[in-house]
């Protein structure tokens, strides 16, 4: 059983065994990864790219190696193109400062969807207001999905990126995204894809997809937090201003003149989270050992399960019905606030999320103040699924 | 009786189900918005206060259980106090919420929310219509508990 390589989901809250089903907020970790923390700190920890003493190199030698395991997870044309960063919103903040700000003039345009998390909004709030420029936003139908045809009508000679989920975390929605970067390439416009809900359940290949920019969160992907991804093109990231200023990014610093380091280090200022960086390589040998083509059978699976039991529940009603879903259902209960939801679940054990999920346009464009939502990892199973129908059953009774 | 009584008493499901003194009033004195954003959470209050004493209050909004039942619940204990014991009682009602201080004794029927106390996320829930009420009193249009 997978669970029990997760220390984690053997423990009883509130007197019953847990039930983990907020897996898209983070997934828990396994046994691998958090012997491989602790053993960086107990044996290699030292800063990297820095000392000549052994420890120094051997911490050196392990996040390099993390970053040609996220190189050949992802499918990069070369390690240059990986950037470690704090996680997707830090990846997303980048590449608003650091690529698309200095395109920017006063009446030009950012193109995201409307399914977007709040951390593929606001980065380009900020940059946009800034430059006198604005965001245009490509709409959804009632399934939830992206009407694509629309970012053909919204490109304009002002459009200077696009910026769009590949999965969207309060739907499940898995976008179109091939079409849509071949849409904005055809316009010769940049476009970067958030993956953060996206390369723990499907074989993601940037250089197939041809994205220009691909991000993504470790914690997200049975790996520590405080670690993520930001992929870029080589030729994009070899043009691209720094991020943030600091050691480690440099070659040489006066203080008349400062050569920035080459790629991807330009762009990790500081001593990086070495530990997470690690983990997370630990997290990809975890997934690839299962292989991704299992997971991403199994989450169907529980997926069809979950989507077909919790439709046959009275007065339920599933938020979110594109036909390519990732393992997310967000749902609502007639009468029943998904705070009281969230509630009653945990006290069953069962650990749901309920809220706007980071997502408020989504809950603006249903006309609801919030959804519960389930999401599937690895470690689930229909069993899972079975207490979860029992518990949205029991909330029925109680606030019948 | 049911399994989740520690926070769902009875009362408070039956306010929430039932919800006392919903509404408006066309001739109010005093009105205001109350806004959680957290969990989306809104409330208007509309009250008569005459001689620092409210004569009527109604409210309209929505929200989960913890929010409504304390709507009802708080019209309800209010009528006819004066504004000072209001303030008076909202503090009151703040430490059952938050504090295991067990000297209460003004609260009646609101002791039902003390189960809050165990639930952080949720204390936001049980105070937004006090602090859309102090604000209401206070002259304020508007609040947000962030």
């Amino acid at each position: 059983m997978i669970k029990n390589d997760f220390p984690i989901l053997s423990q009883e809250i509130n007197n019953k065994p847990l039930i983990y089903l907020d897996n898209a907020s983070t997934t828990q970790k396994p046994t691998s990864v958090i012997n491989k923390i602790a053993d960086y700190y107990k044996n290699i920890n030292s800063n990297i790219h820095r000392g000549v003493h052994y420890l120094s190199q051997k911490s050196t030698e392990e996040y390099e190696n993390s970053r040609i395991k996220v190189h050949k997870f992802i499918g990069s044309k070369s390690t240059k193109e990986i950037v470690f960063v704090r996680g997707t919103t830090e990846a997303i903040n980048l590449v608003a400062n650091s690529y698309v700000k200095p395109l920017l003039s006063k009446g030009d345009n950012i193109i995201i969807s409307q399914m977007e998390h709040h951390a593929n909004i606001v980065p380009w709030q900020m940059i946009t207001k800034e430059k006198e420029s604005e965001i245009k936003i490509i709409p959804m139908n009632e399934n939830g999905e992206l009407i694509i045809e629309k970012l053909e009508e919204l490109i304009d000679k002002n459009t200077k990126f696009v910026s769009v989920n590949h999965v969207s975390n309060t739907l499940g929605t898995i976008n179109p995204i091939e079409k849509l970067i071949d849409i904005a390439h055809e316009n010769n416009i940049k476009i970067m894809i958030d993956g953060a809900q996206a390369v723990q359940h499907m074989k993601v290949n940037v250089k197939e997809i041809n994205a220009d920019f691909y991000c993504f969160s470790g914690h997200k992907m049975y790996g520590p937090t405080g670690i993520g991804v930001l992929y870029a093109k080589e030729e994009i990231l070899e043009d691209m201003e720094p991020y943030q200023g600091g050691g480690d990014m440099i070659k040489s610093v006066t203080f008349e003149k400062t050569v920035y380091n080459d790629i991807p280090n330009r762009f990790e200022a500081g001593t990086p989270n070495v530990a997470g960086a690690i983990g997370l390589g630990e997290a990809i040998d975890f997934i690839e050992n299962i292989t991704i083509e299992k997971i991403e059978k199994n989450e169907m699976e529980l997926l069809n399960y979950a989507t077909e039991k919790i439709s046959c529940i009275d007065n339920v009603k599933i938020i979110g019905n594109s036909s390519k879903k990732a393992s997310v259902i967000s749902f609502i209960i007639d009468g029943i606030h998904p705070h009281d939801i969230g509630t009653i679940l945990d006290k069953l054990g069962i650990a749901i999320r309920a809220g706007h999920h980071c997502t408020q346009p989504i809950m603006d464009f249903y006309e609801i103040p919030a959804t519960a939502r389930a999401s599937f990892a690895i470690y689930n199973t229909k069993e899972d699924i079975d207490k979860l129908v029992d518990a949205i059953e029991k909330t029925k009774d109680v606030f019948s | 009786m049911n399994d989740f009584d520690d926070l769902y008493m009875e009362v408070i499901l039956d306010h929430n189900k039932n919800p006392r003194n919903k509404g408006n009033i066309d001739k109010h004195t005093n009105h205001a918005n109350g806004h959680n954003p957290l969990c989306g959470d809104k409330i208007a209050l509309d009250l008569i206060i005459e001689d620092n004493i409210v004569k009527d209050i109604k409210f309209t909004g929505s929200g989960c259980a913890i929010s409504t039942a304390s709507s009802s619940i708080l019209t309800e204990a209010i009528i006819g106090k004066k504004t000072s014991e209001i303030r008076h009682l909202f503090e009151e009602f703040h430490e059952l919420v938050t504090t295991d201080n067990k000297e209460k004794n003004n609260l009646g029927k609101l002791t039902v929310f003390k189960g809050v106390k165990k639930y952080p996320a949720r204390v936001k829930c049980a105070t937004l219509a006090w602090h859309t009420l102090i604000a209401a009193i206070d002259g304020d249009k508007e609040v947000s508990t962030e």
